[in-house]
């Protein structure tokens, strides 16, 4: 059965080639377009702005994966720089891809036109693949915390949010604690954001509840010991939770990031959003630029309105926390409205190192299906 | 494919120049050898060669690693769910292909039967498990109303999204596929064979065990690996399905393609490939051995 799906599949990644490679010849360099696109560091050493945006345009094309558009305000943001750019038309690859599909896709299709041009990843994958990436620092640069970059602009967070449990109070009571999960009125309900031996939002779902039961950032076992509960008494739901699971009722409780969770609300009135503060973790994804993009003029100009204040108040509409916040809410340009309607914590943030990401997920991948099978 | 007992090719032809020995009438299967080494053959030898291959040399870490636990069990969990989708298919399929064969040969019920196969056989991936989510799934309307009325059929957990849900779900394109690939054979069958086994005095049993069994086994059971070997590589229907836990080898290697929390493994990926490929190798061989058992009494 499958070999029929592959052969079709091929079929139309052969058709696509060779459109693409007909409409590949396409664009000349306006009058005064960056000619250094591909390696340049930044927009001012590209010419300025005004210069990477001639060249960008002339590209004519951007190729963004793994972006759903109800994740972080995407869509909102893709629209945006549509918009912006009208001659730069946007191609979204696999939008519901993982991090890695991302890092894959750039392996696999290298220079080839199809390649994505930026990435948007989760930190283990970020860290594991420093030579894919073009080292970029955009115009805001100052105001991303050392911490939250590669120095030499390799990757770059670009939004976060905490750990939460989000669940549809007409279906359930008010939860107050993780460990409220475990009773009956949460028979068939939980559900994570994915496999936590695949997804990074689902680790971190179980690494906060490891942390409210008494675990640490150095021990997941407790959080794999909690759902082992929750499986035992009938309260798991093994199934990816998405909008289309909540609005159809299959995941009324969800541990996800909470900029995720909190835009159920629009297909979910009575969605909560909650945050145990005992448990806060906070992530951050980050961005990157392709060193084979196949666009570099694009791409970094893409990076250029993501970090721009239209770019960062965008992600706050969809409940993110966007990295430049602290710097925006001091100059006064933060979107006040959208940054009251975060989803509240109160307690001390806490942060996995990448050496405690990666003691939980081999601690997950050995122990994990065993846990709720 | 030879799975319904017919020879492949009958014959080559006579070179068109008599008296040559060196013939050109091999030409006409290069497109199909090229197809082979293409589509088969290369990504074997690519998968392969990717299982053994690690940063600057070779390595065997990649088989040790299918010793894990969870690769165990997922290995078992494949083996389990295509055996049983493979028999019970066959089963359920062979019955239906027997009904279709003794009716009427241009009737309605054989036309809508098998077109309806057809297409059925090949409905397997994500609109088959959107199916079963839209219709019996856990915020279906037929659960929904059941459960009102105090009939809980997810009481003990929601099968659906495990292996018990995965067995059910693959019977929808086993049984069609069962009922494509087996027909021909049951078609052979001549009914004056049962009239001669009649006027020899055989009963019903004698008629089955003598004559259609065995003359049907070799196809029934080259139809049963087929169906094995469909249930083993299907991947779309379970990706749809189920997202915890990777119980089948075809989801673990999904997961370590694709795990962005860093269990990235490639060649791992490979190795379970090699063995998904080498459990397959082992079901054929022990097919070749049992239709030259069941056919010797052909000759």
């Amino acid at each position: 059965m499958n070999w029929r799906y592959q052969i079709c599949g091929l079929g139309v990644a052969v058709a696509t080639m060779l459109v693409l490679a007909a409409c590949g010849s396409s664009g000349g360099g306006g009058a005064g377009a960056c000619t250094t696109a591909k390696t340049a560091t930044s927009a001012s050493a590209c010419g300025g702005m005004d210069s990477l945006v001639a060249a960008a345009n002339a590209e004519g094309k951007l190729n963004v994966i793994a972006l759903p558009r109800d994740w972080a305000n995407y869509g909102a943001v893709l629209d945006a720089f549509a918009a912006k750019y009208p001659s730069i038309k946007i191609t979204s690859d696999n939008p519901t891809g993982s991090s890695q599909d991302e890092v894959n896709a750039v392996q696999q299709l290298g220079t080839s036109s199809r390649a994505p041009d930026v990435l948007d990843i989760g930190m283990s994958v970020a860290l594991a693949n420093l030579s894919l990436f073009a080292p970029y620092k955009v115009a805001t640069w100052g105001d991303i915390l050392d911490a939250q970059k590669e120095p030499t602009g390799l990757w770059f967070q670009d939004y976060g949010g905490y750990m939460s449990i989000g669940y549809d109070s007409s279906k359930v009571p008010a939860v107050s604690a993780v460990s409220d999960l475990l009773g009956p009125a949460f028979k068939g309900k939980v559900a994570l954001n994915g496999d936590p031996t695949k997804a990074n939002a689902a680790l971190n779902g179980v690494m906060m509840a490891s942390l409210a039961n008494g675990g640490t950032v150095d021990d997941i076992s407790k959080g794999v010991d909690f759902f082992h509960q929750l499986k035992l008494k009938g309260n798991f739901v093994p199934v990816q939770a998405t909008t289309a699971t909540v609005k159809n009722g299959t995941t009324p409780v969800v541990l996800d990031w909470d900029y995720l969770s909190a835009t159920h609300g629009t297909d979910v009135p009575t969605w909560k959003v909650f945050v145990p503060s005992n448990a806060i973790l906070l992530d951050f994804y980050a961005q990157a630029v392709s060193k084979t993009a196949p666009h570099p003029a694009a791409a970094r100009l893409w990076e250029e309105f993501l970090y721009s204040d239209a770019g960062q108040n965008l992600w706050l509409k969809g409940l993110a926390r966007p990295v430049r916040m602290s710097a925006m809410t001091k100059s006064g340009t933060v979107d006040a409205a959208a940054a009251a309607a975060l989803p509240p914590a109160n307690g001390t943030p806490i942060r996995l190192t990448p050496d405690q990401a990666t003691a939980a997920k081999a601690y997950l991948a050995s122990h994990w299906a065993a846990a709720i099978s | 494919m030879t799975a319904a007992g017919n020879p492949a090719v009958t014959g080559v032809g006579r070179p068109m120049m008599g008296g040559r020995r060196l013939s050109l009438t091999w030409l006409g299967a290069v497109p199909f050898l090229g197809y082979v080494a293409i589509f088969l053959f290369l990504p074997a030898v690519i998968i392969v060669a990717g299982a053994f291959a690690s940063e600057g040399g070779l390595t065997l870490s990649n088989f040790a690693n299918l010793s894990r636990p969870y690769i165990v069990s997922a290995i078992v969990g494949s083996v389990i769910l295509s055996a049983v989708t493979a028999v019970a298919g066959a089963v359920l399929g062979a019955l239906l292909t027997y009904a279709i064969a003794t009716g009427n040969p241009r009737g309605t019920f054989r036309r809508v039967v098998t077109s309806a196969c057809g297409v059925l056989a090949q409905f397997g991936g994500v609109t088959l498990a959107f199916a079963f989510i839209a219709a019996i799934g856990p915020a279906s309307a037929v659960y929904v109303y059941l459960s009102q009325h105090h009939i809980d059929y997810y009481a003990s957990g929601y099968w659906l999204y495990d292996l018990r849900g995965l067995e059910v779900v693959y019977l929808y394109f086993q049984i069609p596929l069962m009922v494509l690939v087996f027909l021909p054979a049951v078609d052979g069958i001549k009914p004056q064979w049962r009239e001669a086994t009649d006027s020899l005095g055989g009963s019903t049993w004698t008629y089955w065990r003598y004559v259609a069994g065995p003359l049907l086994a070799p196809a029934f059971l080259g139809s049963m690996l087929l169906l094995f070997a469909n249930a083993l590589s299907a991947y779309a229907t379970a990706a749809a399905l189920i997202n915890q836990g990777g119980p089948i080898l075809p989801l673990q290697i999904s997961n370590a393609i694709t795990s962005e929390v860093g269990l990235h493994e490639p060649g791992f990926a490979k190795a379970q490939a090699v063995v998904l490929i080498l459990i397959v190798a082992i079901v054929s061989v022990l097919y070749a051995v049992l239709q030259r058992r069941t056919a010797r009494w052909l000759q």
